[in-house]
């Protein structure tokens, strides 16, 4: 028994022309990235994709150097794609669901960055330690 | 009764940070279909947000749309209850039963007059006086139209609650009406589907906790960002449609192919709804996905308008002509969603200004 004897085929991903499509949107917004320094997001949420379509995107943007996890009210995955300045986001809640499914075209996704109200929180925490010490 | 404090207070005194803030607010856009863009001026108006007050009335249904709701994956359903919203009277989830839970209906009502949102589910039998759905001896009518005077708007969840649903169909034995039927000085949104999709009713009440605001409607009380676009034209087997490549029964060559189902009935074409994009079952996928036309339960009378495996009526013209016709009223469709506020958010993003909350309003 031969391969072609199971009916059950690969999905011919180019005659459906959507992954193309949105490969060729990220170019642009990448261009614009590199020309004006725009950043940009954009939801796989909301994009009409087979299962056979998205991993055909995933395997298409490939992994690059970095990847970041997040732990904040559920995990989020972040890494570089195969394409430096393309960052696959995924948000995930605390079960375990996907909540949002991104691509950001950015030097490092925005919520990486410690945010002002953290970092003030945070030093007013250490100065409290540092006063107990005394 | 709860104290109904900023949603910005509550976290920061639960410890939660910023940055989980933010996170939020990023599956809060993804949710309410905004652009991913907006999340920072959804967090600057969640920020001062305060908690509604909702009262839920289950009248003529199935129990379908509350499980529907329960099964919500973004955010949990416990967020939406105890952090988003003061889920003050749902006779199937709280705990209280028979005179307490009525009393804990009355005070909501009394406390936040004019205030709450009031969210039903389930037609309304009027035939013989309401005899045929009752609640604690009271009609369904009654008690609607109670529970509506005090209200700030109604959304109506699922096909009975905003068509009539299957109560509805024909003969119609009690009577069944829809909500809009029979309130008419109050905004009533409409929130269809047998069920509808449980990110798209937690999207709605988002939405209201957000901007303070009910979301732009189409013809029929529906959300626009939900059902403003067919099931058709959203569908990753579009292309097949537009290639003339169609399934002609459920085991053959062209359905293993994951060909359009069109010729087998599938509604897609003539339903208005989220499914193709938002998906079920925490993204696992929808109807057409799982090699099933659509049967079209978020639009009106889908129970009494003939086999749901009878293809949709088309011209006489061949099917590749139809195709091309329908492709042609798809980019007519896009066009209209154009609207003002979308023209302008696209103008905001290229001149790189930050977006605001009127912004996305539409003001």
């Amino acid at each position: 028994m031969s391969l072609d004897d199971i009916s059950i085929k690969v999905a011919d991903l180019h005659s459906i022309g959507s992954v193309d499509a949105l490969l060729n949107e990220i170019a642009t917004r990448l261009q614009r990235f590199v020309t004006t320094g725009e950043t940009a997001l954009i939801d796989l949420k909301g994009l009409p994709f087979s299962p056979a379509e998205y991993e055909g995107l995933r395997t298409m943007l490939g992994r690059g150097e970095i990847s970041a996890r997040l732990e904040a009210i559920g995990d989020s995955e972040l890494y570089e794609t195969h394409y430096p300045g393309v960052w696959w986001v995924t948000h995930y809640n605390v079960e375990g669901d996907v909540i949002a499914d991104l691509l950001e075209i950015a030097a490092v996704p925005a919520i990486l960055h410690s945010q002002p109200e953290d970092v003030q929180d945070g030093l007013e925490r250490l100065q409290h330690t540092l006063s107990q010490n005394k | 009764m709860t104290e109904h404090e900023t949603l910005e207070q509550r976290l920061h005194e639960q410890g939660i940070s910023r940055r989980s803030f933010l996170k939020f607010c990023a599956a809060m856009a993804t949710m309410m279909a905004l652009p991913p863009s907006s999340a920072t001026a959804i967090a600057a108006a969640l920020s001062q947000a305060k908690r509604p007050s909702v009262i839920w009335l289950s009248f003529q249904e199935c129990t379908g749309c509350t499980e529907s709701l329960t099964r919500s994956h973004s955010p949990t359903l416990e967020s939406m209850i105890f952090d988003l919203i003061s889920l003050d009277y749902h006779h199937t989830l709280q705990a209280a039963s028979g005179f307490a839970a009525e009393q804990a209906r009355d005070e909501a009502m009394k406390e936040f007059h004019g205030k709450y949102l009031l969210l039903v589910d389930g037609s309304i039998p009027l035939k013989d006086g309401g005899v045929y759905s009752t609640i604690a001896g009271r009609t369904n009518l009654d008690m609607l139209q109670e529970a509506a005077a005090g209200a700030a708007a109604i959304v109506a969840v699922g096909s009975c609650a905003a068509f009539g649903g299957l109560p509805n169909a024909q003969p119609n034995p009690t009577g069944a009406v829809a909500v809009s039927d029979i309130i008419k000085d109050k905004p009533i949104i409409n929130i269809s589907g047998c069920p509808p999709i449980p990110a798209v009713i937690t999207a709605v009440l988002a939405h209201y906790l957000t901007f303070g605001a009910l979301p732009a409607l189409d013809d029929l009380g529906r959300p626009k960002a939900f059902y403003g676009e067919t099931i058709h034209d959203r569908c990753y087997r579009r292309p097949m449609y537009e290639q003339g490549k169609f399934a002609k029964s459920f085991d053959d060559e062209g359905a293993r192919n994951g060909w359009c189902l069109y010729e087998l009935g599938c509604k897609g074409p003539t339903t208005h709804n989220a499914c193709a994009t938002t998906k079920w079952n925490g993204g696992a996928g929808f109807p057409i996905e799982a090699g099933h036309g659509c049967l079209g339960c978020s639009e009106p009378k889908f129970w009494d308008v003939g086999s749901f495996y009878t293809p949709l009526p088309a011209p006489a013209a061949d099917v590749t002509a139809f195709a091309q016709a329908a492709a042609l009223a798809g980019a007519a469709a896009a066009v209209v969603l154009s609207t003002a506020d979308r023209a302008k958010q696209r103008r905001a993003q290229r001149s790189r200004q930050k977006l605001t909350v009127s912004d996305l309003k539409g003001e």
